[in-house]
């Protein structure tokens, strides 16, 4: 019996450690890029106590349904591109809390890797809550037999952020999970009145500690309340945005994913 | 004499803030020492068990919950009047312990942070969720990032904006204090990364007004309710 990942050529985790950063954000954003790009994409949402995801593409009121194989993801569009799974989608009421403790939320993450019928995708990203606990543990074991591409994590500029970034890096070591690169979020602030750049959040953590870490860094990704409000109405920043300047970030991190993936398969 | 007590076990953020880094927990015949800021200003947090600033937590919910026992049972904090919870994202074991082991005691209540946008405020109606299915009394909501001044321009900026009202409109909707709303200053984050108190560093800033405010409706709030609790016993 064929399994519901074996469709799925690559499977990219995004990772912090630290909560407010960017994780969804980056999530979304590179699933857009790779559909500009021309793959189809699936965003599995592993935070089961704040899932952020269906809200940033406008599906949150969708329903899931169920299929000979398990679960059928949302598809955000009729091209099918992206797919989407998230306890958002199972919810009652969007305000309801999961208040669970580890096992349960164990038991619904083991599902969510294994019965999801994505079908034929280019890339699987999976976005994962603040930590390095239950979520976490579970979502890399049970990945495992599939071979992740590896773990991309987010951070923001400040010592406080990357504290604990560096503390993910251990988990990835430790679990055996490759890491792809570090992102650095929130990098400056550019006033669209005047254009003087204010370093809200500090600058050059991120950047630092892949140095240190001896991982690559994806580069920085500025503050563009263009980008805050494209994500809080679920539209696509990637085609509407080009000229913004989060854009060339993004595009930029995108296209080492994708450097990185072919490499890998010459 | 107050007490903060950081069960952010895989994310401790609360040492570096301090300016607390490195320093280790003392053991004596009464139980743990808390490491102190100030005479008047004790700190208990997994950091100061950590070795080394690479060292990674990685436990499930049950090893998580034991350190956390542990830390209110065996912290010797003395007499204090406030002790204050800085928790993780999230709404599962460290919240439902937290609330499960401080039961037989008071909590005054709980402080709930969220940013503008409707991302974090759709989050925080379910913390709000979790504090009224646990029967934890919510103090207010702290708006923070709450507009950013540009120091060249002087024009604000809303970066984190509030596509849906705010949190000014989600407590109206919940019908739960707004206790203040605090703006983005770039030395909020330079004070915390130094561990020094940005509140002495920068204040004439408009943030440290905004906190001061927020910190004084927090006291005023639990004042009120002690008097109420007296006047019951």
């Amino acid at each position: 019996e064929r399994s519901n990942l074996a469709g799925v050529r690559h499977i990219l985790l995004v990772f912090s450690g630290k909560g407010g950063v960017g994780k969804s954000t980056i999530s979304t954003e590179l699933a857009l890029s790779l559909r500009h790009s021309g793959k189809k994409v699936g965003i599995l949402d592993v935070d089961l106590c704040g899932p952020s995801i269906p809200r940033m593409f406008r599906v949150q009121d969708n329903d899931v349904h169920q299929c000979d194989s398990g679960w059928v993801p949302v598809f955000v569009d009729q091209d099918k591109s992206i797919s989407l799974m998230s306890i958002g989608f199972l919810l009652e009421k969007p305000d309801d809390a999961v208040v669970w403790r580890g096992p349960k939320k164990n038991a619904l993450i083991k599902q969510f890797v294994t019965d999801v019928a994505w079908g034929d995708l280019d890339f699987l990203i999976v976005d994962t809550p603040p930590g390095t606990s239950d979520e976490h543990i579970s979502t890399v074991e049970a990945l495992r037999p599939y071979k992740p591409l590896g773990a991309i994590l987010v951070t923001t500029p400040q010592a406080v952020s990357v504290g604990d970034v560096r503390r993910e890096l251990t988990f990835c070591k430790k679990m055996g999970l490759r890491v792809l690169g570090i992102v650095e979020n929130m990098s400056g602030f550019v006033c669209p009145h005047c254009s003087e750049c204010t370093n809200i959040f500090s600058k050059g953590g991120g950047e630092e500690l892949a140095k240190h870490a001896g991982v690559p860094f994806l580069g920085c990704v500025p503050l563009d309340p263009q980008l805050s409000q494209s994500l809080e109405e679920g539209r696509d920043f990637i085609q509407e945005f080009p000229r913004s300047s989060a854009f060339p970030a993004l595009a930029h991190i995108t296209q080492q994913i994708l450097d990185g993936t072919s490499q890998r398969s010459s | 004499q107050v007490a903060l007590l950081d069960i952010d076990i895989c994310g401790p953020s609360i040492p570096k803030m301090m300016g607390l880094e490195g320093e280790q927990v003392h053991q004596s015949g009464s139980g743990w020492s808390p490491v102190y800021v100030e005479e008047n200003l004790g700190v208990m947090s997994v950091g100061f068990l950590l070795s080394s600033p690479d060292d990674a937590v990685i436990w499930r919910g049950p090893k998580k919950n034991g350190l956390i026992k542990q830390f209110l049972r065996d912290v010797d904090w003395g007499e204090i009047d406030y002790l204050i919870v800085d928790t993780p994202p999230g709404t599962s074991d460290e919240h439902l312990s937290i609330v499960q082991y401080l039961g037989a005691t008071h909590i005054d209540g709980a402080v709930i942070i969220t940013t503008p946008q409707e991302v974090s405020l759709q989050d925080v109606r379910k913390e709000i969720n979790f504090c009224h299915k646990v029967k934890l009394p919510i103090i207010g909501v702290v708006e923070n990032m709450s507009g950013f001044i540009c120091p060249k321009c002087k024009n604000e900026s809303q970066i984190f904006p509030p596509t849906t009202g705010g949190a000014e409109k989600m407590c109206q909707n919940l019908n739960v204090s707004l206790l203040g709303k605090v703006p983005l200053d770039p030395q909020i984050g330079k004070s915390c990364d130094k561990g020094q108190s940005f509140l002495s560093e920068a204040p004439d800033s408009p943030a440290t007004l905004s906190y001061r405010n927020i910190i004084q409706r927090i006291q005023e709030y639990c004042d009120q309710h002690h008097f109420q609790e007296e006047k019951i016993i």
